[in-house]
């Protein structure tokens, strides 16, 4: 008896010969160095790629191969750290979830650093306003009284009301694609509500009410205008908005 | 794709890199910090509701405002014979209702109080400095008050025979 054999398909043949078609791309990056000269430049680069690699693989290979002083943030490379937030065609992504087939590799792929947040060097913000913002609003358990001796139990209901924010992988690329965070740095941004949502929400917390009064300020939640370009920017598709809306929602409902 | 990003690209094996303008002293680097941006002395300023009732003012009166504004426009400006009969003679003969006299204050205060406030929204976009905002809101307030003021004035000693 002989074991069943998978169908040999075109893509599977395609993957076993290591063949695929190379497609010549364009790489339009704007380039930044503050020690040189005081305005950012567009370069053009020329790499030949397969168009299942992503954008990252790209910036790699211009790196390694063409210009190694071209800067940028990389980390895990596949999603988790948030370091590789940019914008890819005036779109904030994380370049190692970006793959070039998706954002029209027939014409010039632009990246630039994300905006709101000042350019250190080619695509590196300066990202201490942001996590500035995250400190403020207490991102961590705040709870009264004596340590249990075993853990915090929680249903499974409650877990699930502030599951969405739990999934922020603080990549700022929320942040920079608010228009009122682009106007005024001060303002907590979409990322600092998301992480306060987190445990505003939590049945364990007791620190609700201090975060709240925290996003009541000026230039708390009240500032936000629902563009939804937070939620649309977002890699992990955390609904952002809506949970701005709910802290909105909590702070209204909590004072009447 | 705009012109004036187009003239700055550079194909890549021209060395925009190299000679440039900089000292070589780090300290004098060419970066631009935003305006305004969050840093530990960021103060943590009001702990009134302020805000809050700013932006439940701004949805409820919106809201009423959508009804008194445009019956307004309706009684104003399309039904009998339009425009052109609004007269003296016209107010004179709306205001002596009290009804109407209500209508238009309410209309009066909220539109006012709505659109301030949406100024002062794009006074807080727009403005950087903390002078400059100052000074903007110190004049939206004063010319708010001055409008408001004067209508409510003018809709309660309103005299049809003057």
């Amino acid at each position: 008896m002989s074991t069943p054999t998978v169908e040999h398909s075109a893509a599977l043949d395609a993957a076993e010969s290591g063949s695929t078609e190379l497609i010549n791309v364009t790489f339009r990056i704007r380039r930044f160095n503050p020690e040189e000269h005081p305005e950012p430049v567009w370069v053009d680069y020329q790499l030949l790629m397969d168009p299942k690699e992503r954008v990252l693989d790209a910036l790699n290979k211009i790196k390694w191969e063409q210009d190694g002083t071209l800067t940028y943030r990389r980390s895990c490379a596949h999603g988790i750290c948030g370091s590789d937030a940019m914008r890819i065609n005036g779109r904030n992504r994380l370049a190692c979830k970006t793959l070039v087939k998706d954002v029209n590799p027939e014409k010039p792929i632009t990246i630039e650093a994300i905006k709101g947040l000042a350019v250190l060097k080619d695509l590196i913000v300066d990202m201490d306003p942001f996590f500035q913002a995250y400190k403020d609003v207490m991102p961590f358990l705040i709870t009264k009284g004596n340590e249990p001796t075993r853990e915090r139990l929680q249903s499974q209901e409650d877990r699930e009301r502030f599951d969405d924010t739990t999934k922020c992988i603080l990549c700022a690329a929320c942040t920079s694609s608010c228009p009122v965070f682009w106007n005024d740095g001060q303002y907590f941004g979409p990322a600092a509500i998301v992480n306060a949502h987190r445990f505003i929400f939590d049945s364990r917390d007791e620190g609700a009410e201090q975060r709240l009064e925290i996003l009541n300020d000026r230039e708390g939640v009240w500032r936000c205008r629902t563009t939804f370009n937070c939620s649309e920017a977002c890699p992990r598709g955390i609904e952002v908005t809506k949970a701005i809306q709910e802290v909105k929602r909590a702070l209204v409902t909590r004072r009447f | 794709m705009s012109s004036e990003i187009k003239d700055l690209v550079v194909p890549s094996l021209q060395a925009h890199t190299g000679q440039g303008l900089g000292t070589g002293n780090p300290a004098d680097a060419f970066v631009v910090e935003p305006a305004r941006s969050r840093s530990v002395k960021t103060p943590r300023r009001t702990r009134t509701n302020f805000e809050m009732l700013a932006w439940l003012f701004m949805r409820l009166s919106g809201v009423v405002l959508v009804v008194l504004v445009l019956g307004h426009l309706l009684i104003n400006l399309m039904l009998d014979g339009g425009v052109s009969k609004v007269s003296f003679a016209f107010v004179a003969g709306r205001w002596a209702s009290p009804f109407w006299q209500v209508w238009d204050l309410l209309m009066l205060w909220l539109a006012m109080l709505h659109g301030a406030n949406g100024m002062r929204t794009v006074i807080t976009d727009y403005a950087e400095k903390d002078s400059t905002r100052l000074w903007l809101k110190g004049l939206l307030a004063v010319a708010t008050v001055f409008t408001v003021l004067l209508g409510t004035l003018v809709i309660f000693t309103f005299d049809p025979n003057i």
